[in-house]
């Protein structure tokens, strides 16, 4: 048993074995986590390096406890107070780090792509922890491994995708995953924040929430992300969540009970009202509870193959 | 090839592996059956079944995955397929019977040992294993109920076949 991937850079590249594989793994080191003691001696001799050139609360706590709870050595870097600030490159950086005996490293970056240039120059494992707008894989496995743990086997089954598109790596992982896991995804959102030709990916497009609430089964809401737009692309918050917004009365209208996911950060009151993200249709912690598990099993899965001991 | 122990041997030799364990624990009333995922599993499961038809009652048993204990990780092997832990009760201040079907070199029992405490302190622990690959262990472990020993050198296997799963209740010595 192993992923036929040294890195995880992106789902672009894993087979469905792959993430099946993955989902496997995560559900024994879910057990794991349930127990009085929540931690296993597999990665004793693995030390993981944490490398995060932009911000996150979440995504870095969640592989920091799936470091910990797998007893591996954890370094945790962060651009803001490092040498970056002195012009140091990426490759330099990371090398750096590296010849201070580190097996594996798991990367946030704002320039898409960069998780794949790395790769090309270092040896370590590398776990894309979300690329620019290009890539999130954990968040889109732990998305997924979340929807199977509600619906069982996810093919079929009718997946949205609705908010900010353009600028976001969730939204793109998880179109990835869920065509890979054999489900039908449709993305929802202001023209403007949907790209061109994204129906080249296999996915429906609609443009009325309200439409794409009453063709799915699981709604994944996703952030308005203003700090990659450059430019306006619609005329206010107020606005967009007046159109846009997931609201109670909506789903109370849909005479079927949806499931209500959102990666986080949260904005409450533009993508999802609190009477939304708090009802008893959001899955919203059990992502997060799940997260744990998926990176776990992802860095587990991983380090088999960083030759250690050979 | 050789075989060790056929259908007939093999049934003889479980019910005086369970007879022994009645002899030591006699009412069993703080003992629990553990059996080591994944195939000692599979004697584990007899073991408990002949257990409850002597004694008519139902001793605790649970079964124990010890994928994440190994130490040979990163020994360049494949990874081995995690299985399910599954033990419904509380094994704090239990008398544990560990079930594996073959011991080798120890290292397996090892990662047992290590995985049972995760799960509390038990009283006691005592190994029982159908075949005792005596010269080939590399960590101080010995069993406490053998159903056979065997002298065997490293490159052999000793196979063990269930009725469940194989079709075949043997053991054999495949050189």
């Amino acid at each position: 048993m192993s992923l036929s991937v040294k890195h995880l850079l992106g789902i672009k590249e894993l087979q469905t074995e792959d993430i099946h594989t993955i989902f496997r793994t995560a559900d024994n080191f879910k057990q794991v986590l349930q127990r009085q003691i929540k931690k296993v001696p597999a990665l004793r001799d693995t030390t993981v390096a944490n490398v995060f050139f932009e911000n996150s609360t979440r995504t870095r706590i969640s592989f920091e406890l799936a470091q910990k709870r797998l007893s591996a050595d954890v370094v945790n870097f962060s651009a803001s107070g490092s040498s970056v600030s002195k012009g140091e490159t990426l490759i330099d950086t990371v090398n750096n780090i590296l010849a201070m005996k580190v097996d594996m490293v798991v990367m946030r970056h704002s320039a898409s792509g960069a998780p794949w240039f790395l790769a090309n120059h270092i040896d370590a494992s590398i776990i894309n922890a979300g690329d620019g707008i290009n890539e999130h894989p954990t968040q889109a496995l732990l998305d997924a491994f979340s929807m199977r743990e509600k619906l069982g086997n996810l093919k079929g089954k009718r997946i949205a995708i609705i908010g900010d598109i353009m600028h976001s790596r969730v939204a793109l992982s998880n179109i990835y995953c869920l065509g890979k896991l054999g489900a039908e995804v449709m993305v929802a959102g202001p023209p403007t924040l949907i790209p061109k030709h994204i129906e080249g990916l296999g996915v429906r497009v609609e443009h009325d929430v309200k439409k794409a609430l009453q063709w799915c089964e699981v709604a994944n809401v996703l952030r308005i992300q203003l700090e990659r737009q450059h430019k306006p692309l619609f005329s206010t918050l107020r606005e967009y969540a007046l159109y846009y917004g997931v609201n109670k009365q909506m789903l109370d209208s849909l005479q079927k009970e949806i499931l209500i996911m959102h990666p986080g950060p949260i904005n409450r009151g533009v993508e999802i009202n609190s009477d939304v993200a708090d009802s008893k249709q959001s899955i919203i912690l059990d992502q997060v509870e799940n997260g744990v598990a998926i990176r776990m099993a992802v860095i587990y899965l991983l380090s088999g193959k960083t030759g250690l001991g050979e | 090839m050789k075989t060790l122990l056929d259908t007939k041997q093999l049934d003889i030799t479980l019910q005086r592996l369970t007879h022994q364990l009645i002899e030591n624990h006699t009412r069993f009333e703080d003992t629990v059956l553990i059996g080591i995922q994944p195939r000692g599993v599979l004697l584990s499961d007899r073991i408990a079944t002949l257990l409850k038809g002597i004694t008519k009652q139902n001793i605790p048993y649970g079964k124990l995955d010890i994928t994440f204990y190994r130490d040979d990780v990163h020994q360049g092997n494949d990874m081995h397929v995690p299985s399910q832990t599954d033990i419904p009760f509380s094994i704090e201040d239990k008398n544990v019977v560990l079930v594996d079907d073959v011991l080798h070199t120890g290292r397996t029992i090892r990662s047992a040992m290590d995985a049972l405490i995760d799960y509390g302190r038990p009283k006691s622990v005592e190994l029982l294993v159908l075949i005792d690959r005596r010269f080939s262990r590399e960590l101080p472990i010995q069993p406490d109920y053998v159903g056979q020993t065997v002298d065997t050198i490293i490159t052999q296997k000793v196979k063990v076949y269930w009725k469940e799963k194989d079709k075949k209740d043997e053991v054999v010595l495949i050189d």
